[in-house]
């Protein structure tokens, strides 16, 4: 079916969703000031970096507006100090191609800020910063999408999760080139247009909610035939 | 389709209750053993009570085991419980002693074999020195964070033993070599402490507590206990109705084994003196349905607590719609979004500031309070917990 940018392909392969379900685990390293931050995400492992960058997003449904990764949110809550909590929450992960990069720039950003200010930050009142990693299970959730409006129909009910592992994990972790709903309309559905728009949804944006009423937003309107807009 | 389950359809995220069919699917015939000290009293048994039977009804093997303790042992597992918690305690060795005896003697009347067996807190957790199969976790409810050495050294020992410890925050753990996973408890929606109720209902609990029902309400709800600092409530109240006029109700429904809640209560009476808009109301361990109508009725919510475990109350109260200001203590902070869905607050100044504001901003109270709520639903209901709980049988049986 490939080639045809018809709303009506059938896909040969459906897309099959997967949800997950995360345990957290504490890898026993904590930070009582900035430096200490630094030098542990240096040291922790890469799981640590994408628990605290990513998965943030899976325990944060709701609330927007909140800083959108734990060290943004630990350096303004905690230690109190506003700058720094800015320019980490303004990081977007969707800029690097993988974890080993965000790191680099996570700790880059921490070490120029502590070298313009006369003393190191550091909580008084407030809770050490604890590192964590999280185990996923994939959960097949018995959901399986063989055409766009099948889809996007069960895009409206699964679960947060599955947005999250299709969008998350599936571009980070298992290190896939895109995100596996882009993957499957452009590879099975062969609609290029709107998978190159659903690959450009950036996902730190935004709660998972959000992104679910992206996705919907992009396929009604290319269900509509407003292809125009995507 | 099952029943048991799908009463949470309406209560839980979209999509919750489909996926934690498919999850179930992943360990359908595992056995799951739930061991802690008390059948009732107490947000573990409350949470059990429910949790158990929902596994089984997914085709879980579930159980539910309680411990046969003797009035002697219950109070050595209370004095356990302050060391733990950081308070002086003197623990003889003839009190371990006894510990040691209680448990050898419930190791032989139990049926400990199961595919994964979760031990929670430190009364039972001895048992896994009669360990036979399967993995086996230990559930730690409690702050551990400055425990008293001996009653932690003691403890400690049997930890070690486990395939790996549960603790609600990462604050709360202690250094152990095993492996250390974090997991927030949780309340049940459908149970009669966090239920809808009618309007008639509310009035009917509330008037026979005999409570102003038109006078703004601030409530905290826990243990009578010096760790929930019911004093410092008091004093921040104080603080508040100097410029507004509202109540305070301090209600505590008792545990049981607990033999301190008397003398605080005395104490309370006497800091209250003829202040008739403090209501101290000791309530029995079933009276779930009057701390739901109090905590409906209340306009804040206060957890004022100076040490605290995870501090369900908080997310009770969220539940059903109120803004609470919460000290930093325990769990408290971990279920507030600061400024969103409440306010964390370090003094008793800081907690009669917040509730000033809040008493002054009806709007701002009922934004918080949807905001609460939707917070609740989405990381401290049981369903979360139950999720959770079925992806460690998943993980950890089999590894």
């Amino acid at each position: 079916m490939k080639g045809y940018p018809s709303v009506t392909n059938i896909a040969d392969a459906p897309f099959a969703f997967i949800g997950c379900s995360e345990l957290q685990e504490s890898i026993a390293r904590q930070a009582d000031d900035e430096k200490e931050l630094a030098e542990l995400i240096e040291e922790v492992p890469l799981d640590s970096i994408h628990f605290h960058t990513h998965s943030y997003f899976l325990r944060h449904g709701l609330i927007e507006g909140a800083y959108p990764n734990d060290f943004a949110q630990w350096v303004v809550m905690q230690v109190g100090d506003h700058v720094l909590g800015e320019r980490l929450a303004i990081l977007d992960p969707f800029d690097y191609p993988n974890l080993e990069h965000l790191r680099e720039e996570i700790i880059s950003i921490i070490d120029d800020h502590l070298s313009r200010s006369p003393i190191i930050p550091r909580v008084v009142f407030g809770q050490p910063f604890h590192f964590k990693r999280s185990r996923i299970l994939e959960v097949p959730i018995g959901l399986e999408a063989r055409t766009l409006q099948e889809f996007r129909d069960m895009v409206t009910d699964i679960d947060v999760s599955t947005i999250y592992y299709h969008m998350f994990e599936a571009h980070f972790r298992l290190r896939r080139e895109e995100n596996d709903f882009s993957a499957w309309i452009r590879s099975s559905l062969g609609l290029l247009k709107l998978a190159d728009c659903i690959r450009s949804i950036n996902p730190y944006q935004g709660s998972l909610e959000r992104l679910r009423s992206k996705l919907i937003t992009a396929c009604d309107e290319f269900l509509a035939g407003d292809s125009a807009k995507v | 389709m099952n029943s048991a389950l799908d009463e949470y359809r309406e209560v839980s995220p979209k999509g919750t209750v489909d996926f934690l069919y498919r999850l179930s699917d992943l360990v359908r015939g595992k056995s799951f053993l739930h061991l802690n000290a008390v059948r009732y009293g107490g947000g573990i048994s409350e949470v059990l009570r429910r949790l158990v039977p929902m596994m089984v009804s997914l085709g879980v093997e579930a159980r539910w085991e309680v411990l046969a303790g003797t009035q002697e042992y219950f109070t050595v597992v209370n004095r356990m419980l302050n060391a733990l918690q950081g308070r002086d305690e003197k623990i003889t060795a003839e009190m371990y002693h006894t510990y040691s005896s209680i448990i050898e003697r419930n190791a032989k009347a139990l049926k400990l074999d199961a595919d994964m067996v979760m031990v929670h807190d430190h009364q039972p957790a001895g048992l896994v020195d009669y360990r036979t199969n399967g993995c086996w976790l230990w559930r730690c409810h409690l702050d551990l964070a400055q425990p008293q050495r001996p009653a932690w050294t003691f403890l400690r020992r049997s930890v070690l033993k486990y395939d790996a410890a549960i603790f609600s925050l990462s604050g709360f753990a202690q250094r152990l070599p095993i492996p250390k996973f974090l997991i927030y408890p949780s309340i049940d929606p459908l149970s009669p402490k966090n239920r809808e109720m009618s309007r008639s209902e509310i009035t009917h609990a509330i008037d026979r507590l005999g409570i102003n029902r038109s006078k703004p309400m601030i409530l905290q709800v826990g243990r009578f206990d010096r760790f929930k600092d019911p004093f410092g409530a008091i004093q921040a109240f104080r603080l508040v109705k100097k410029h507004q006029d509202c109540q305070l109700v301090l209600a505590g429904s008792g545990v049981m084994h607990d033999p301190e809640g008397e003398a605080v209560i005395a104490e309370l009476r006497e800091a209250a003196g003829d202040d008739g808009d403090i209501h101290i109301i000791q309530l029995p361990p079933e009276a779930d349905l009057e701390i739901n109508a109090l905590q409906r009725s209340a306009t804040v919510a206060l957890q004022k607590s100076i040490k605290e475990g995870f501090g369900l109350t908080v997310s009770e109260a969220m539940w059903k719609g109120k803004p609470v200001v919460g000290s930093s203590a325990g769990g408290i902070a971990a279920q507030i979004v600061d400024g969103v869905t409440g306010y964390v607050v370090h003094t008793v100044e800081g907690a009669a500031f917040r509730i000033r504001h809040l008493l002054n901003n009806p709007g701002l109270m009922n934004r918080m309070g949807g905001m609460a709520r939707e917070h609740v639903r989405r990381n401290f209901l049981i369903t979360r917990q139950l999720s959770d709980d079925l992806t460690l049988l998943k993980l950890l049986s089999t590894s």
